[in-house]
């Protein structure tokens, strides 16, 4: 009886784990309404969609009522292939851009050409992620700016000067690590980077002209001289100077627990209940010069979907003009109409003309999206295993950089 | 005599076996054999999620597997994680409970202790100790309390490894104690004053004859410790996420990335085919082994 029980016992554990490799869920029946995968629980941004939403279908009452699928970020694109993989895809997606060149080229996504209105208004810059042969296959409905936001309060207590447009990384790194030292909190964070998400890095490494991987993806550039430059600094940074909280060791900027962060304009809704004084500057100068990083996101629609027709057309309904305006208080707009300090102005009450203008405008226009590549996620997590060795004190910064490119030079090549 | 009827006594107790076993039966040829041979069968496939084609690639996934150094890294992980999972969890949980088998004021209070972490959700657990292990946490401030500097845990070739391991044995421990202990209450205890008539130590008295007498429970806890090693994933992927480097890239956690996060699922169900190899081939070996090391079966 014992061995019976035993046996089954064995045998119930181990498929647990083997039947995950992937169980096939039968398609839902074409329900009646549309889903839209999104990776934002803020309810202001939820309020927001929701209004829309309602708005189209008063119009459309035949379209069925829509609903918005908040997934956490971290996990976002995971979920949504394992959505896709369990035959339960949404109609609407968000897609993150290191996600657009692997959603984008597979085919997965129906194209929108001639669907959306005012497409001619939509900026070149911030279409070229989400093409192919010359096909639009997503509504980039957010082209979000790196840039810092800081806490002046702390950095006056620590008597350090308040930052401006055109102050250097030098600078940033010595103000940080003075208010790391004498206040006891964290001096500079990249937000999200958490010595894991290695591509929020390219906030810093532009400023020294770095880049991933060159601009046809198939050469590595982590070994490359600006890259080993860039990174030196930064190791120094934060094992020397103690600018940067270390690995490990976490510090909330929008609670007050840090002087500095560098994250997209969109987190600025979270300073509205703001306890201590804030300012929001564009990325400190690197030896290259000003440069400017830009995180994107876009809305597809996808082909197999049994509701395409009409979550194409509920797309263009909240990517229209007015609907854009709308969005543009937590999304940078895609529309060159709408890239002006009036029409952000009127939907971003939290920001000051200036820092509308040096930080969103002023960074759009010159951005460089964040670096993003076919088979991102492998490469993603190739690059971190390889990294990881970099964030202990006295690494040797060449010799890891080199060994990242001797892992993924053969992933880029292929 | 006319012809034999054909719901004989023997065909009618048949079929009300076979009815009383069909739920069972039915569930498990649905969800665990259905399944089983969807993953063989998917692992002789390219399937791309994305673009949503599914095309037979042969073998290409198995020659894959053999070429892969990430496998070896992967099965070289898991089979540390396995064997300090193995060795820490069977010998705490048996010295706890030999422990608290005796006698002694408290000892309800200490089982029900240390078995509270077994009923605790797995995610919430992990989650703890990932803030008690951090650079930061809880275990470097008492360590701290005591003057020495605690080491960054979770970011440590060796003690990222070594904190999934306690981490996984502080949480399970609690069952394969309350295993033992039930064994060692069922060992007569007219054979302890037997042999201590007889001269036999302490020692003595558990190597000959507690030991012996609680093979088949030791057998029991090894075969699932060893089984439940080989799938640990939701501490891997709350605490390490694989790293630093490919240092906690157990198998499964393994399978996880290359189906879920890299969209190679027919590589990852590849990467399930051999992971059912070895735990089939692990639990025929241990049973295979009982008749030479346990003493009697219940």
């Amino acid at each position: 009886m014992i061995k019976k029980s035993l046996t089954g016992l064995a045998l119930a554990g181990l498929l647990a784990t083997t039947a995950c490799g992937g169980s096939a869920q039968p398609a839902p029946a074409a329900a009646k309404g549309l889903r839209m995968t999104i990776w934002t629980s803020n309810e202001a941004h939820l309020k927001l969609f929701g209004d829309i939403a309602a708005e189209y279908t008063r119009a459309h009452p035949e379209a069925g009522p829509i609903t918005f699928d908040p997934l956490p970020f971290e996990s976002y694109t995971t979920t949504l292939t394992t959505q896709i993989a369990g035959g339960n895809a949404p109609d609407l997606a968000w897609i993150l851009e290191s996600a657009a060149p692997d959603f984008v080229s597979s085919g997965a996504l129906a194209p929108l050409d001639g669907k959306l209105t005012e497409a001619g208004d939509l900026t070149p810059s911030s279409t070229k992620l989400w093409q192919r042969d010359g096909k639009l296959y997503a509504y980039p409905f957010s082209t979000s700016p790196f840039a810092v936001f800081v806490n002046t309060d702390l950095l006056k207590k620590a008597g350090q000067k308040p930052p401006a447009k055109g102050w250097t990384w030098e600078q940033a790194v010595a103000s940080a690590a003075a208010v790391a030292a004498k206040e006891g909190k964290a001096g500079l964070v990249v937000r999200d980077f958490d010595y894991k998400n290695w591509d929020n890095l390219a906030s810093l490494w532009r400023g020294w002209g770095a880049q991933a991987w060159s601009e046809d993806g198939r050469t590595c550039g982590f070994n490359q001289p600006e890259m080993v430059e860039a990174m030196t600094f930064l190791h120094k940074a934060v094992f020397t100077d103690k600018a940067l909280p270390g690995p490990g060791t976490t510090a909330d900027f929008f609670a007050g627990e840090a002087a500095m962060t560098i994250t997209q304009i969109s987190r600025a809704s979270l300073l509205k209940d703001a306890t201590f004084g804030w300012d929001l500057v564009p990325l400190p100068t690197g030896p290259k010069g000003e440069y400017s990083v830009i995180g994107q996101a876009g809305i597809g629609v996808f082909a197999k979907s049994p509701n395409k027709d009409a979550a194409t057309d509920f797309l263009a309904f909240f990517s229209n003009p007015a609907n854009s305006a709308k969005l543009a208080a937590y999304f940078p707009p895609p529309r060159a109409s709408q890239l002006n300090v009036e029409t952000l102005a009127k939907s971003n009450p939290l920001l000051k003309p200036e820092q509308l203008s040096e930080v969103v405008i002023g960074g759009i226009e010159s951005g460089v999206v964040k670096p993003s590549h076919t088979g991102q996620a492998e490469l993603s997590q190739t690059v971190r295993a390889a990294l990881d060795p970099l964030w202990l004190p006295g690494a040797d910064v060449k010799a890891v950089l080199d060994g990242v490119c001797a892992k993924i030079q053969p992933m880029l090549g292929a | 005599m006319g012809h034999a009827a054909f719901w004989t006594v023997r065909r009618r107790d048949n079929l009300v076996g076979y009815l009383l076993v069909a739920p069972q039966l039915l569930g498990s040829a649905l969800f665990v054999l259905l399944p089983l041979a969807l993953v063989g069968w998917y692992s002789l496939h390219e399937w791309n999620v994305l673009a949503g084609t599914f095309e037979f690639t042969g073998g290409d996934n198995y020659a894959k597997l053999l070429a892969d150094p990430g496998v070896r890294e992967a099965l070289a992980a898991t089979g540390l994680f396995s064997l300090g999972l193995v060795v820490l969890n069977l010998g705490l949980a048996l010295l706890l409970a030999v422990l608290l088998n005796q006698r002694l004021r408290g000892t309800t209070f200490f089982r029900t202790l240390f078995f509270s972490p077994v009923v605790v959700s797995l995610v919430a657990w992990t989650i703890v100790w990932q803030f008690l292990l951090q650079a930061d946490g809880g275990l470097n401030g008492l360590l701290e309390v005591a003057g020495v500097t605690g080491p960054n845990w979770l970011r440590g070739e060796g003690t990222a490894m070594l904190s999934v391991i306690i981490v996984q044995v502080l949480k399970n421990v609690g069952l394969n104690m309350v295993l033992f202990l039930a064994a060692l209450q069922g060992v007569p205890a007219q054979l302890y004053e037997a042999a201590q008539l007889d001269g036999a130590g302490a020692w003595r008295r558990f190597a000959r004859i507690t030991l012996p007498l609680i093979s088949p429970t030791v057998l029991l806890t090894s075969i699932i410790t060893v089984v439940g090693s080989l799938q640990v994933f939701a501490q891997i992927a709350v605490l390490t996420q694989g790293g630093p480097g490919t240092s906690t890239t157990v198998l499964v956690y393994y399978l996880y990335q290359q189906a879920f996060q890299f969209h190679h699922f027919g590589y990852g169900a590849t990467l399930s085919v051999l992971l059912f190899a070895i735990v089939a081939v692990l639990t025929i070996v241990q049973w295979r082994m009982r008749r030479r090391w346990v003493f009697h079966e219940a």
